[in-house]
C-alpha cells in the first residue's frame, strides 16, 4: 500500500477546484488526512473490481475532491480524468458517482451513508468475509434522523466490521453546529447508542491510523470522532464558513498552495 | 395476496442470495421465511429509511434484497434514500408494498396507498408490478426476482379470488384480454380487476359489450400489446384503486397521447381529495370504484 501525504490530498482539492471554479473546498480539506490515512494505510483494496475489498462510502459527499485525489494517488483514477473534474460527462462531480472507478458508492444526500455501510457490514457477515466497512460522515449530517436508525441496527447486530469517521469540524452550512444543533457531547450519544466512541484529532495521521487499526478489534460497531478544521491547512479558509461556498481565484489558490507546500505535513 | 407471495418468496430462498428486511411488519406472513432461513431474515425495527439504505447496502456485495412493509410507507417514508441509494447505484433491490388502495380502509388515510404507482413509476430503471390474485402476484415474482434492476411489487393485504380467464398469467409485455366485447375496452390493474368484470357484466345487461384487459406491469407498461388493443375502441377506461393523477391511468393516457391513438380515455380512480376511514368496500363505492360505480361512470361517458 502506497502511503499518502494529508498536504498532497489538499493540493490536488486546490487544483481541482481552481480549474473547476466550484466550492466546497474548507469540507475537503478538513477530511484529507482521514482520507489520505484511510486510503494509504488501513483500508484493504487490492483494486477496486475486487468484490471482498473493503468498502468505503464517503458520505458526506460533499468532500468528493479529496475521495479524487485519494484515489488518484492509488492509481485508479488517471491524470487526465482528474482534468476533467466537474466538466461536461465528467465521471468526477462534486458529489461522488459509481461511473468513477474506486467509488463504491454515488453520495450527496446527508444521512444514507451509515445505513449503505449497515448493508454493507451485514453482506460481510452473510457471506463470511472478514472484509471491513467505513462510512465518513459530516458532524452536521448527524442532524439526519436515519442516521440514527442506522446506528440502532448496528449496534443490535453488533456490527464490528462497520467503521463510522465523523468530520468533526464543528460548521454546518449556516454557521456553528453548537449554535444549529449542540453535539458537543456526540461521543456520549454514540455510547448510548451502543457503539464504541472513540476521539482522536482529525489531522493527526498516526493517531487517526491507531484509531482505525484498533477498531478492528471492537466487539461492537465504532464511531471515530476526528476532531478536525474547516479549511485545515490554508491560513485564509481554516475555520471559515465562506470556505464551504468559495470558488477560489487564481491569486487565492497560488497562496494556498505555497501554504501547503511550504508547512510541515502535521 | 401477501401470503402467497410471501410463501414462494420462502420457496425461492433456497437461492443464498435472497435477504428479507421487514419494518415490523409481516404478522402472520413473514414466519414461514423467518423459520426457514433465520440467518437471511432481519427486523429492521420502525425504520424505514434505515432499512431501505440497508439494502441498498447488501445489494451491492451481491445480495437480493428483499424490504417488506405497508405501501404507504414502503413508497414514501423512505422514497428519497430508494432514489440516491438503491437506484442513483443500479442496485437490483426488491420492495414488498402491502395495501393495494383501500385494503387498509379502516386504519385511515395514512395506509391508503393511492399515490405510489405515480411515484414508483417516475425512478428511473424501477419496475412496477401491481398483481390482480393472488397466482398473478406468484407468477410475477417468479418472473423478475432476479433481474438487474429495482421491483416495486404492489400487493392486496388479503388473499384475492381468482380472477377467471387470468389463470395466473404474467407478462410485462402483454395486456391479459379476459373479457371480449366491442363497444368499450376497460383496463384494470390490482385486485379491482374484479369489479371491472363485474362492472361488464352489468354493461352487458344494458346493452353495452365491454372488453376486459388486465395490466400488471405499470412500468415498463406493455406499450405495444397496449397499442394493438387501444386502436380497435374508441373509449377506453382505466380502472385503478390510486389517485386518478399520476398512476395507471395517467400512464395509458400518456402513451395513447403520445401514439397519436385517437380514442377518448375515462379514468376511474380516487379524486383529487383526502380520502376518510371506512371498510375497502365502502371507500370504494364512495369513490365510484365498485361494479356498479364503475358501469354508471361508463354509461354517462358513453351518452356524453
Amino acid at each position: 500500500m502506497k502511503e499518502i501525504a494529508g498536504n498532497y490530498v489538499r493540493q490536488v482539492v486546490i487544483e481541482l477546484s481552481r480549474r473547476a471554479r466550484v466550492g466546497h473546498i474548507g469540507s475537503a480539506l478538513s477530511v484529507a488526512d482521514l482520507l489520505a490515512v484511510l486510503y494509504g494505510r488501513v483500508a484493504r483494496i487490492a483494486s477496486p473490481g475486487d468484490p471482498d475489498r473493503d468498502r468505503v462510502i464517503l458520505s458526506k459527499g460533499h468532500a468528493a475532491a479529496a475521495l479524487y485525489a485519494v484515489l488518484h494517488a492509488r492509481g485508479w483514477i488517471s491524470a487526465e480524468e482528474l482534468e476533467t473534474f466537474c466538466g461536461d460527462d465528467s465521471t468526477l462531480g462534486v458529489h461522488p458517482d459509481i461511473s468513477a472507478t474506486g467509488v463504491d458508492f454515488a453520495t450527496g444526500s446527508l444521512g444514507i451513508g451509515l445505513s449503505l455501510g449497515v448493508g454493507s457490514a451485514l453482506a460481510a457477515r452473510l457471506s463470511r468475509s472478514s472484509r471491513r466497512t467505513f462510512v465518513l460522515m459530516s458532524d452536521a449530517e448527524c442532524n439526519e434522523g436515519s442516521v440514527w436508525e442506522a446506528a440502532m441496527f448496528a449496534a443490535q447486530h453488533r456490527l464490528s466490521s462497520l467503521t463510522a469517521i465523523i468530520d468533526f469540524n464543528g460548521m454546518q452550512a449556516l454557521g456553528p453546529t453548537q449554535d444549529i444543533l449542540d453535539q458537543s457531547n456526540i461521543a456520549e450519544r454514540w455510547r448510548a447508542f451502543g457503539w464504541h466512541a472513540d476521539e482522536i484529532d482529525g489531522h493527526d495521521e498516526h493517531a487517526i491510523q491507531r484509531a482505525l487499526v484498533a477498531a478492528a478489534q471492537a466487539p461492537a460497531p465504532v464511531v471515530v470522532i476526528a476532531r478536525t478544521r474547516l479549511g485545515k491547512g490554508v491560513s485564509f479558509m481554516e475555520g471559515q464558513l465562506a470556505s464551504h461556498y468559495w470558488p477560489l481565484s487564481d491569486a487565492q489558490a497560488e497562496q494556498a498552495l505555497r501554504e501547503l507546500s511550504t508547512c510541515t505535513p502535521s | 395476496m401477501r401470503k402467497a407471495f410471501l410463501t414462494k418468496l420462502s420457496a425461492l430462498a433456497a437461492d443464498e442470495r435472497i435477504v428479507l428486511l421487514t419494518g415490523d411488519l409481516g404478522y402472520t406472513v413473514i414466519e414461514d421465511f423467518a423459520s426457514r432461513w433465520p440467518e437471511r431474515f432481519y427486523n429492521a425495527g420502525v425504520a424505514e429509511q434505515n432499512m431501505l439504505g440497508m439494502a441498498a447496502g447488501l445489494a451491492e456485495a451481491g445480495f437480493i434484497p428483499f424490504v417488506y412493509s405497508i405501501a404507504t410507507f414502503a413508497s414514501m417514508r423512505a422514497y428519497e434514500i430508494l432514489r440516491n441509494g438503491a437506484i442513483l447505484n443500479d442496485l437490483p433491490i426488491r420492495i414488498i408494498a402491502i395495501g393495494q388502495g383501500f385494503d387498509y380502509g379502516p386504519a385511515g388515510a395514512t395506509h391508503h396507498a393511492l399515490e405510489d404507482l405515480a411515484l414508483m413509476r417516475v425512478q428511473p430503471r424501477v419496475r412496477v408490478i401491481s398483481p390482480s390474485d393472488d397466482a398473478q402476484s406468484v407468477s410475477a415474482l417468479d418472473a423478475t426476482w432476479d433481474l438487474r434492476s429495482p421491483v416495486y411489487y404492489r400487493l392486496a393485504k388479503d388473499p384475492s379470488a381468482a380472477i377467471p380467464g387470468l389463470d395466473g398469467r404474467f407478462d410485462a409485455s402483454r395486456v391479459e384480454m379476459i373479457r371480449d366485447g366491442s363497444d368499450v375496452l376497460l383496463l384494470a390493474t390490482g385486485s379491482l380487476a374484479s369489479e371491472a368484470i363485474d362492472a361488464a357484466e352489468i354493461l352487458s345487461l344494458q346493452g353495452i359489450e365491454a372488453a376486459v384487459g388486465i395490466v400488471a406491469s405499470i412500468k415498463p407498461l406493455p406499450a405495444d400489446d397496449l397499442q394493438r388493443v387501444i386502436t380497435s375502441y374508441r373509449t377506453v377506461v382505466t380502472i385503478e384503486e390510486h389517485y386518478v393523477h399520476g398512476g395507471f391511468g395517467s400512464a395509458v393516457c400518456e402513451l395513447a397521447a403520445s401514439a397519436g391513438l385517437g380514442a377518448r380515455i375515462v379514468t376511474c380512480g380516487v379524486g383529487d381529495r383526502i380520502t376518510g376511514c371506512g371498510s375497502r368496500s365502502h371507500l370504494r363505492a364512495l369513490h365510484g370504484l365498485t361494479a356498479g360505480g364503475i358501469a354508471a361512470r361508463i354509461q354517462s361517458a358513453l351518452s356524453a
